[in-house]
């Protein structure tokens, strides 16, 4: 049976919730069956978000099993870390090098973990991981809140399916002004050959 | 033509096609969403009730008067709503009504994990629970034609899984039944509809009978099935729990029951004496277990998988592992040995965000040293560290109760209640009421941020717009509390910390029962957002004083601190706080 599983990890306030819609679409428009579920904290932002998408030909659980994700998106660093568990070993990780030190860091209790314990957390886990400067590309396009259909963008050169299911569904899902903005951040992701 | 839709969605969907036409709510993680879809299709009429307790008696009143309705709350608002539950139980109703009751286990964002169908049994009505987003929609209709053919109030359960998770919907080309020709008539029917005891005792035994006549029905609708398999083992389950199990026991014989109360009883016996062994998975109480049990038959269930928390077919999986209910696949085990030395990572709890006025009011709190009798909202999150500045929350609007009380008690401490605008609205004002009656010299802070911002930024009654976004009257919090009687109110600005506290050391001086209102909107709501301040490396001092707001732009570096200025909204505040002027704000 054919089935593609991914997890998004990230922080609220950062268009997880956005870019996971998008992907679960994109799965409909490809044609296969789609769950997906989602758990934010209780804050609008600064809380851990988690976010699965699955698709498949016949997908149960909204949920994958542990050590069963195809891809793992994680759009801030800390947050990419914490899934090693989830991933098959066959599995893909981007990882966006964007750090947001949860508050006890600030306050001195905890460290945030280097770049290269990540990695190696990670690669741990998965076969490949790629880290993707994501948040300075939204930047330089002109708004950091695309972050997240940079990184889409790049899943998709992975995932594959027509490029233009990945754009109908942009096109559909993104407020009509910001529609020109998320297709060049997509397409700016797509052209990023990970390594 | 399908549609992705999350649990919420289609319940709203359903219960829009299926002709209701009157829906009340109050906002509640993870149920909001039903009330904000069910708004938005032409013909209804959805509102923010100010609590659960009322949006029940809405859609009874609703539901008496012929019409359909659908009333939607969070587990524990059925607390709030159990005593309306427990009386429409007993009248009946002439239209359909469905409570969409969203439980938590796992507590996402809950203060109890309550298991939610132990009120069917408690107040004698029947309880469906839908396993995905199609089944949400559909069991809305036969949720809305079992309340009018069996005259009870039917409850509809989901769990966080199911209400926040999305799956394909059936989209139907037929729209809802055109709107009924005569208009709804109220019968005037006393012996049915006026709970006194002479007529309450009339009522129970026709419940009783109902849910006779119900268990009869349960055993052969389709809602509830047997799934055929391997019959080595049989699989009882519901809800979300029912498609973990899938994807754990591919090839088990299933139980799969759609209506979790009253319970089929020959169904379930059919169900057992097929199978080898009987197995519950279900979440929070063995609710079907203990049901089964007193059947005769017996079963797996608490034993083998937890009472507590919420399941995830990786939960499932390990449990029926460790009880030899399935073998290990040899991935699995070298996974599980390869995760077991995952490295500690510093966690992310929820904080306020940058921005939020709430801020500025626990700084003053906690520089004050009062103690902070703390409700449900955004503002539960000052408990935390570095804020550290509410010392109780247990439920909505028992802050002034909780205040009041500690305050009767006789401690040295000065007692401060907070409560946020909806949750004052939702059951803070009879406890207001109650300090003004029993006199403590307590202060209560209203933290207005002027939207129920939680949930997700809805409306209530301050807001002056309506859930379907008419303009309405607001109810002034100022007058409101002056008018019940308080002589010392105060609204003041959380962004202007030095008045901030001279006015809240003013009301705790004063001793007499006083409210300050902490207006500032909530900034996510209005997206307001100023120039990020910037540090001076050179004039920091790395003392940590702003770092103590616990705000998520300040960040530690090496020997300064820095503000990142895609997290900043701008408020202001480490401005005022930074002892050595090193924070600087261009004015925009």
């Amino acid at each position: 049976m054919k089935k593609v599983d991914f997890l998004m990890a990230g922080v609220g306030g950062q268009g997880t919730i956005l870019a996971s819609n998008i992907l679960a679409e994109v799965g409909l428009e490809l044609g296969y069956d789609v769950k997906k579920a989602e758990i934010h904290g209780m804050a609008q932002r600064g809380g851990t978000v988690e976010s699965h998408i699955r698709w498949g030909d016949k997908v149960y659980s909204p949920v994958a099993i542990q050590g069963n994700t195809d891809y793992l998106l994680g759009f801030e660093m800390l947050e990419a870390g914490r899934w090693p568990a989830y991933v098959n070993k066959d599995a893909v990780v981007i990882v966006n090098r964007y750090r947001i030190p949860p508050p006890a860091v600030n306050l001195g209790k905890a460290s945030y973990p280097q770049e290269e314990e990540i990695d190696s957390l990670l690669k741990s886990a998965a076969s490949r991981v790629f880290w993707v400067n994501a948040t300075e590309i939204a930047k330089d396009l002109g708004n950091p809140a695309v972050v997240g259909v940079v990184l889409l963008g790049v899943l998709s050169g992975l995932v594959g399916g027509e490029e233009n299911a990945w754009l109908n569904v942009i096109k559909r899902m993104v407020p009509e002004r910001f529609v020109e903005l998320n297709m060049k951040a997509f397409r700016v992701g797509r052209q990023i050959q990970p390594s | 033509m399908k549609k992705l839709m999350t649990g919420n969605e289609a319940i709203a969907y359903g219960a829009y096609l299926n002709g209701v036409r009157v829906g009340a709510a109050y906002p509640g993680t993870p149920s909001t969403e039903i009330m904000e879809n069910f708004s938005k299709y032409p013909g209804v009429h959805a509102e923010w009730a100010p609590n659960e307790k009322v949006a029940l008696d809405v859609g009874i009143g609703a539901a008496y008067a012929g019409s359909r309705a659908l009333v939607s709350m969070k587990h524990v608002g059925l607390n709030v709503a159990a005593d309306s539950l427990f009386y429409a139980v007993y009248t009946g109703l002439k239209g359909g009504l469905v409570i969409a009751c969203a439980d938590d286990p796992g507590m996402h964002s809950s203060q109890n994990e309550q298991d939610n169908r132990n009120y069917a049994k408690f107040a004698k009505l029947p309880m469906l629970e839908p396993s995905d987003s199609e089944e949400c929609k559909q069991f809305m209709g036969i949720a809305l034609e079992m309340s009018e053919e069996f005259d009870t109030p039917v409850l509809l359960r989901t769990v966080t899984r199911i209400s926040h998770s999305s799956s394909p919907v059936e989209i139907s080309e037929d729209g809802p039944p055109p709107p009924p020709e005569v208009p709804p008539f109220y019968e005037r029917n006393p012996i049915k509809y006026v709970m006194v005891p002479a007529n309450a005792r009339l009522r129970h035994p026709v419940v009783e009978q109902k849910i006779k006549k119900l268990e009869a029905y349960a055993e052969t609708h389709p809602i509830n099935r047997i799934e055929p398999g391997d019959e080595s083992l049989g699989i009882v389950a519901a809800g979300s729990v029912y498609q973990y199990a899938r994807e754990v026991f591919p090839n088990a014989t299933f139980l799969k029951l759609g209506m979790v109360y009253p319970l089929p009883q020959k169904l379930i016996q059919e169900f057992a004496s097929r199978v080898k062994t009987v197995v519950v998975i279900e979440e929070l109480d063995p609710f079907f277990e203990e049901h089964i049990r007193l059947m005769g038959i017996e079963v797996k269930g608490k034993d083998v998988f937890p009472m507590i928390g919420e399941f995830s077919p990786s939960l499932i999986q390990q449990c029926a592992l460790n009880a030899g209910l399935i073998t290990a696949p040899a991935a699995k085990a070298e996974a599980a040995a390869a995760t077991s030395t995952v490295t500690q990572l510093p966690v992310r709890p929820p904080i306020l965000c940058p921005g939020c006025g709430h801020r500025g009011m626990f700084h003053v709190l906690r520089e004050a040293g009062v103690l902070v009798l703390g409700d449900i909202g955004c503002y539960t999150l000052g408990f935390a560290p570095p804020l550290s500045a509410m010392h109780t929350c247990g439920c909505m609007g028992a802050s002034i109760g909780v205040a009041h009380g500690v305050a009767k008690a006789g401690v040295q401490d000065r007692v401060v209640a907070v409560i946020g605008d909806s949750t004052f609205f939702h059951s803070g004002i009879h406890p207001l009421i109650n300090v003004l009656y029993n006199e403590s010299n307590i202060t209560i802070i209203i933290a207005d941020n002027s939207v129920t911002a939680m949930t997700g930024h809805q409306q209530h009654p301050g807001t002056g717009i309506t859930l379907q976004k008419k303009t309405t009257n607001a109810v002034d919090l100022e007058k409101l509390v002056r008018s019940i009687g308080f002589s010392l109110v105060d609204v003041v600005d959380p962004y202007d910390l030095e008045k901030y506290e001279q006015v809240l050391e003013d009301h705790l001086q004063n001793g007499k029962p006083s409210v300050i209102i902490s207006k500032r909107p909530c900034v996510l709501y209005t997206k307001e957002k100023r120039t990020p301040p910037r540090v001076d490396p050179d004039e920091c001092t790395n003392c940590g004083t702003c770092l103590d707001l616990g705000c998520s732009p300040l960040m530690q570096e090496e020997d300064n601190v820095s503000i990142d200025p895609l997290l900043c909204n701008g408020c202001g505040l480490c401005v005022q706080v930074c002892p050595v002027g090193a924070i600087v704000q261009e004015v925009s």
